[in-house]
Order: structure tokens, then sequence, then C-alpha cells
């Protein structure tokens, strides 16, 4: 665990993607074979189950520590974290010889099925013989939470100067649903057996806002514009007879929206499509907006009513693969041209549908073509390079997205809660509320969109005027008004005022504008009319 | 009582005097320099003898008498000393005696020894009116020694490299206590004008610091490569870094101990350097007081009031202008 524990130091106390790469890289050359393994599934996301519940360890550390719980938690509520706060608590460690991040793992995993006097004693020993970072690491390990600051790309591209295998090709390795226990360093890395995981996913391509003006792209007919959906990315993959559905933060959907065993009635096997998972209303043959989807999204299973009020399709816009061969290094107007060839004629009652492109003479002519997106049950317009491969990940220059700007009111702040982690001892969740004759209703959340110094200047403000403090939530006087942003606005009969909104974060602090000139009530309902 | 929580700041009404006050009074005695203590504006100023330069050049011309730790002073018949606090050169708690009943003021104070400050002792009383800046058990210090071996493994490893080490240190105390505590051997130490400027104060008045250097548009970088650059924590945020060409960043400060406040700071590294007493500081602190009253001033106060309240003291929280909680000192002293 010493090796693993300085690889953690080393990222964790960098903001530079240099000294992260070289600290990984030579980690990835030195370190045991199965702890590399385990060290690329942490990375990927791939971490071990919780296996002793939080209260439960809380509860220990709080013993070992001779603090009363209520202290316990006090120092929880500050520091964010409760692997940090058991570290920070507990008593320095004794010497105790060092044993591999496997083995630990392997000792935690087996804890799941052990009755809990072992577990506790078991827990309670490790942290007497494990020191420093060792014991942040573990407490990760343990509550299920391991995360560093080290995107996937960052791992996969110190892992192939480590191994000399070339990059795109390792982050096509390491997708699909492996895990340590299925596989091993040589058959995920060094030697992997392509018919393995018929499962297995393409890394997906992915785009980057467009900055500024789109015609600085170049000549508008080496362009192709799609509508940029507003539903869940989706990769099916149609494979060995089997059907797979994948989402962008590679989790397998399959399951969960069983519409899909049906593609093989009319694709062939051998057949990855990528596209947009979309609520879709037969009758209309348009999307049934976001709220829709809202329902089928984290049900693992699906109830019959769910599945008939929100039926679902895929709208595909890519083809990956054709009868088994790989298309991704074609230029993307091939690609499209086999799409449409495979899907154009589908029936309608198919799963599978096409992703229309959006036809423009010229860059003047697509901004107000951008601008009836909404219209269009879109949240904008996608950009993409006519002669563009399928990338691996996010680059930039071929794909781009355009969205629309989003919705915006000015709100009024009236409640303030400190935030977690990096921002622990900020006051930096809000709740903002609008006029209805002259009462303040509240109407939504936001906890982002301010700079870290304007963070600063609202907390200093927060803790100077709180009226009356709920738990961990102060209500504030209605003094500061901010411009909130939001992408939509549904109906909604949980809140108080009647609407949820999708995505809203705050814009800008509005210092300029007295509290009485808000928004009101009214506001909002009209623009639920309009966009709901 | 032997002093009262007025809206100015902690008053005497026996000796018509304030402690720390934050709004102009006629007569201010004085903890130390720092800007949440020592306010502009007040007529007649007591500090102690080691306090009184930095506050003169800070504050200019002040109506400001000193005197020494542990002389007592007469004031309207109540007894007024100045004992040392350990919180940096100079700093001070004041004790104060009313016909038999003392009250202890701590200002802002660090129980080990720093090498710097004149160590912290307690003082015996009957109330004790304490910070609390670190008041949770979360707050653990490692010992000087080892905090010095990091902040000097990364200068050496940085100098190695070919780049500067930059720390962010508050100007009065902790940047002479990080200069003092590295190992002024691995290179040179080169300084930002709000630190250089406190150093003179505090080296005319005999306090030893190790050679510095002194940053200005005129200096030749290039002749001290792999400096241990020392300035404030702001100056490390603006394009005052620039001319160092590649730097590794650091900040000296208590709340680097949360991983948390660690990360948003940006910084390369953070040292868990604090000139505040921690968990087991406060506690020792009270403890060796004797007091029975406590009044818990800036900090976690709620929490550290309830905790030694379950140990028995009579504790109440008192609200003043010291510090904000987390980020004034997080910015400034802490």
């Amino acid at each position: 665990m010493k090796r693993f524990a300085q690889l953690f130091t080393a990222l964790d106390q960098t903001t530079k993607t240099l000294a992260k790469t070289a600290a990984l890289t030579a980690y990835f050359e030195d370190a045991p074979e199965a702890d590399r393994l385990w060290t690329i599934a942490l990375l990927s996301g791939r971490r071990p189950k919780r296996t002793v519940n939080a209260t439960r360890l809380s509860e220990w550390a709080a013993e070992v520590a001779g603090l009363p719980m209520w202290l316990f938690k006090a120092s929880y509520d500050v520091v964010g974290d409760l692997a940090e706060t058991i570290h920070l608590v507990l008593p320095e460690a004794e010497a105790a010889p060092d044993r591999s991040l496997s083995d630990w793992i392997a000792d935690i995993r087996a804890l799941a099925a052990q009755p809990e006097p072992e577990r506790k004693a078991w827990v309670l020993r490790s942290w007497t013989e494990l020191d420093g970072a060792e014991r942040f690491v573990f407490n990760k390990l343990i509550t299920g939470g391991f995360r560093v600051g080290v995107s996937q790309k960052l791992m996969t591209r110190s892992l192939a100067k480590a191994t000399g295998i070339e990059e795109a090709e390792l982050a096509h390795r390491l997708m699909g649903k492996w895990t340590p226990e299925t596989t091993s360093y040589v058959a995920l890395i060094t030697a992997p057996d392509p018919e393995a995981d018929l499962s297995r996913p393409y890394p997906f391509c992915l785009a980057y806002g467009v900055e500024g003006d789109p015609a600085d792209l170049g000549p508008a007919e080496d362009w192709i514009a799609e509508w940029k959906w507003d539903g869940i990315r989706g990769q099916l993959i149609l494979r060995g007879g089997q059907h797979h559905l994948w989402s962008r933060g590679e989790e397998l959907m399959t399951d969960r929206f069983p519409e899909f065993a049906r593609a093989a009635d009319f694709l062939p096997d051998g057949t990855v499509l990528d596209g947009e998972i979309l609520a879709w209303d037969a009758e209309t043959r348009r999307p049934m907006g976001f709220s829709a989807l809202q329902t089928r999204i984290g049900r693992k299973t699906v109830s019959k009513k769910v599945l008939a009020d929100a039926p679902v399709i895929l709208r595909a816009y890519d083809l990956l693969e054709e009868d088994g061969v790989d298309l991704r290094a074609l230029p993307f107007a091939e690609r499209r041209a086999r799409l449409v060839g495979r899907i154009a004629d589908l029936p309608a009652d198919a799963p599978v549908a096409l992703s229309p492109v959006v036809d423009f003479a010229d860059w003047d002519t697509l901004g107000p073509i951008r601008e009836t997106a909404r219209e269009a049950q879109a949240e904008g317009l996608m950009l993409k390079r006519k002669g563009s491969p399928y990338h691996v990940g996010r680059k930039k220059g071929d794909w781009w997205k355009w969205k629309l700007d989003p919705l915006t009111i000015d709100a009024v702040m009236v409640y303030a809660q400190a935030g977690h982690g990096r921002r622990a001892n900020l006051y930096t969740d809000f709740t903002f509320a609008v006029w209805k004759e002259d009462e303040l209703v509240p109407f939504t959340k936001a906890y982002s969109g301010l700079t870290d110094a304007e963070f600063r200047r609202i907390t200093h403000w927060v803790r100077r005027n709180t009226l009356a403090r709920f738990g961990p939530v102060r209500q504030v006087p209605p003094e500061h008004v901010f411009e909130i942003g939001f992408e939509g606005i549904q109906k909604s009969t949980r809140h108080k005022s009647g609407v949820a909104l999708r995505f809203p974060r705050m814009l800008r602090w509005r210092d300029d504008k007295p509290v009485a000139e808000a928004n009101t009530h009214a506001d909002l309902l009209q623009m639920l009319e309009q966009y709901g | 009582m032997v002093l009262e929580f007025r809206d100015e700041g902690i008053y005497c009404p026996a000796g018509r005097f304030y402690i720390d006050p934050w709004k102009r009074v006629d007569r201010a005695l004085v903890t130390h320099g720092h800007a949440d203590h020592a306010y502009e504006g007040h007529r007649h100023y007591l500090a102690t003898h080691e306090a009184a330069p930095v506050m003169r050049h800070r504050l200019g011309e002040i109506d400001l008498e000193s005197v020494a730790y542990g002389e007592i002073r007469e004031i309207d018949g109540v007894r007024v000393s100045f004992h040392p606090a350990g919180h940096v050169p100079g700093s001070a708690q004041i004790r104060v005696e009313h016909r038999g009943e003392v009250w202890v003021v701590s200002g802002d104070y660090k129980t080990t020894p720093d090498g710097l400050s004149e160590p912290w002792e307690p003082v015996r009383c009957d109330a004790f009116i304490t910070e609390c800046t670190f008041g949770l058990p979360v707050f653990d210090w490692l010992t000087d020694a080892e905090l010095s071996a990091q902040i000097d493994e990364w200068w050496r490893a940085n100098r190695a490299a070919g780049r500067h080490s930059a720390i962010g240190a508050y100007a009065l105390g902790k940047a002479q206590r990080v200069m003092t505590m590295v190992d002024a051997s691995i290179g040179p130490i080169l300084t930002h004008g709000a630190v250089e400027n406190t150093n003179a104060v505090l080296r005319r008045q005999g306090v030893t610091l190790p050679d510095t250097i002194r940053v200005t548009s005129e200096t030749d970088l290039k002749a001290h490569p792999g400096g241990l650059i020392v300035a404030p924590p702001s100056a490390l945020a603006g394009p005052w870094l620039r001319r160092f060409g590649p730097v590794s960043t650091a900040i000296a400060s208590g709340w680097m101990a949360l991983r948390g406040v660690r990360r948003r700071r940006a910084a390369d590294r953070g040292f868990v350097v604090s000139d505040h007493a921690d968990w087991a500081g406060l506690n020792m602190a009270v403890r060796e007081t004797g007091a029975e009253r406590i009044f818990a001033t800036h900090g976690y106060t709620a929490v550290f009031r309830q905790w030694l309240e379950e140990q028995g003291y009579d504790a109440q929280i008192v609200a003043t202008e010291y510090g904000d909680e987390l980020l004034e000192t997080e910015e400034a002293e802490a």
C-alpha cells in the first residue's frame, strides 16, 4: 500500500498534468502487475463497493479517538469527507509490515461476508497499521469513495507511455465490463483477445463547445449539422447474437431499456451505433422531453406502465461498426452515408431511427436555424467535419456542440448551505426565490457558476447575515440578486413553485440589481408555458 | 465582571480600557500586531516592547506605550500584565486582575515553541477568554522538525529541477517562521517587499533571521537560482510571481490540514504550518489556566463551547470581530 499511497499523494498534491503523467508512468513501470490492474480499475471508476456502512465507521472512529459522536459529526461537517475525517481524528499508527494494494483490496472485499464484530476488529486493527496517506486511501477504499484528480484520458496516456502501446488502442482495451476479478493485466493490456468481450464498446467521441463565431471553423461545405438532442448518449452494440447498450459514463444500460432487444430484428449482427436515447412519442414522431426520460433513469427494472408512458428509441447519428468491421477511421460523411443506408428505411416501430441532418447553405443561415432548436426539442446543434474520423474521447477541431444560450431569470438568494470537499468551508449551495406579490417563493437551488473569490465574498456575507439556522442551512435576508441560467423548465408537483428547472446554475451575481426588480413567479409560469 | 463584552471590543469597566477593540476607543491594550487585533484610530495604545515596533510600522504615528512581559501596570486600581502567547514575535495574552479576580484574554496563541516567538506560558486565572480558530479534533499539528523536513525536501527537489520555490506566508509571523524553520544552506531566500519590511523591523529589535534578499525590479534573479521565495499568499496568485520563471508554489497555513482547502488554493503544495494552537493545544491551554469560566471568541466557537461544557466548564461564546471563522484567516495569518 505504501507505493500506491505514494502515487496517490503525488497525484493529489499537484495540479500539473505533466507531474501527474510522470508519477503514473513511473508507477505503471514498477508496481506489481496485480496492483497496476487495480490502479487502472480504480482510476477508471471501477471502485470496490462500500463494505462497511458509514454510520458504523463513524462510530468506530469516534470510539477509537475518544470523541463524542456529535463532535465527530461536527468535524465531518467541516471536513466534508468521511474518509478524511476518520483519518484526521485517529491517533497515530504503529509501524507494520507493508502489504500490496491488491492484498488490501482482497481483504476489503472479503469483509462484506463477515459478521460485524469481526469486521470491526479488522478495521480497527487496520487503522493502527496504516500510516498517513495509506490510512486515508484505505478509508476511501472501504467507504467506496476512492477518487483522485486524474482523468481516464490522463491515466491511459501514462499507461501508453509505460507500455509502448498506442493510446487510442489502449483506450479501447480499457472499455467494457471487466473488473480485476474477471481479467488479468496481461489479458486486458498486453495480450488481449479481441473476441473475449463482445460487449466491449468503443470509446465515445466527444465534442467541445463552439467558442466565438462558427464561421471561423472554415468553409460551411466541409461540415454537417445535426440537432443536439437532450437525452442520454448511448452506444448500441449487436454482436454474437446479443445486444448491449452503453452510456457515455461506461455504464451498461441494457436491462434498463428493454426496447432494444428488438434491435436485432432490424439490424444485422456486427453493428455498432452511436446516438441519443430519447423518450419518444410514436404518434407525433417527436421526442417527449427530458422529464419523460427521467422516469426511466436510475431504474433497474421498469414497470409496464413506465414503459408504456415513456418508451425510448435511439436516434442514431454514427455507425462505428458494420458487419463486424471497425469503421472509425473512415471520414464522417462516409460513415453517415452507410448509416443512412442501414437505418433510413426502418419501419416506424423500430427502436432505432435516423437522427436527421440539418441542411444549411452557409454559416449565416445556420444561426437562425439554431434559434429554433427548442421547437425541435433539441438543445442546439452539433457541427461535425465531414472528413473527420471517429476520435477517441475529446479532441478539439472536428466535433463541436453549438448549444442554445440558456434561459435566464433574476432571482433572490434566500438560503445558503456550505459545500463539501473542495468547498468545505465556503457557502456554495444557495436557494433562490422569485416574487409572488410581496412574498418570495423559492423555486430552485444552484451551486455552481461563481468564482472562488465570489464564493468567499458571499460566504463572508452569509456568516454575518444569518437570520436563522436549520441544521446546516442558513436563512439569509433577501439582499442579493443572481442571474440563474437553466436549460429547460418543467411542471412539477413536488415543488411549491410548481416548476422544476433543468441544469440551473448561477450565471452572474447581479450586484447592480435591486431586490425589488428580481423576476416574478408569473414570469416563471410564462416560461413554463412557452418552453415547458 | 472584570471584563465585559461591548460593541467596541472586550472592555474593563473598572480600568476603563479595552482589549483588542475593533472600534475606535480612548485606551486600547493590544495583544499583537495582526490587523484583526491591532486596529487603527485608538487614542492610546499599550502593548509589549516586542510588539511595539511592528505596530508602529503598520499603524504609523500612534500614541503607544510599551511594557515588558510580566511587568505589572496599575490602571485605575486594575492590575494589568502581558504574558507570552507564542503566536508571533511580541504577541501576548493579557492578564487583568481586579479585587482578587483574574481574567486572561488569550489573543491568538500557539502552545508549542517555534524558536521565534516568545514561548507561550500558561497564566492561572478565574476566567479565560480564548480563541479557538482550530477548535476541532481534526487539527493535530506535526512537529516543527517534521514540517521543516517536508519544506526542505520540496525546496531541494525544486532547486535540483531548476525551479524556484515560492511559499505563501503572512508577512508578520508566518513568513519569519518559515524562513527560520528551513535549512538556509539549501539556497538563497528571496523575499517580497511586504515580508522584507517586517523582517527589517524585527531585525532592528534583535530578532535573529537568516539572510534574505529583497526582490525588487532591479534584482538580478539569474544570480539567485533555486531560491525560496517568501511572499504573502496574495502575491502568489498575482503577476508579481511571473518574473521568477519556473516556480513551484506552496501555502503555509493550518488550513492546509484539510484536503478540500488545500486543493481549492491551487498551489502545488500545502504545508500545515499554523501560528494557532491545534485541538490538543487549546485543550491543554484551557486546562493549565485552571479557569472555570471559559469564553470562546473566534473560530469553531459553538463546537468548542459544547465540548468544554461537557468537560465540566462554564463555557460561553462571545461574538468578536477577530478572524472570520475561516476566510480572512485563511487569506491571512492562520
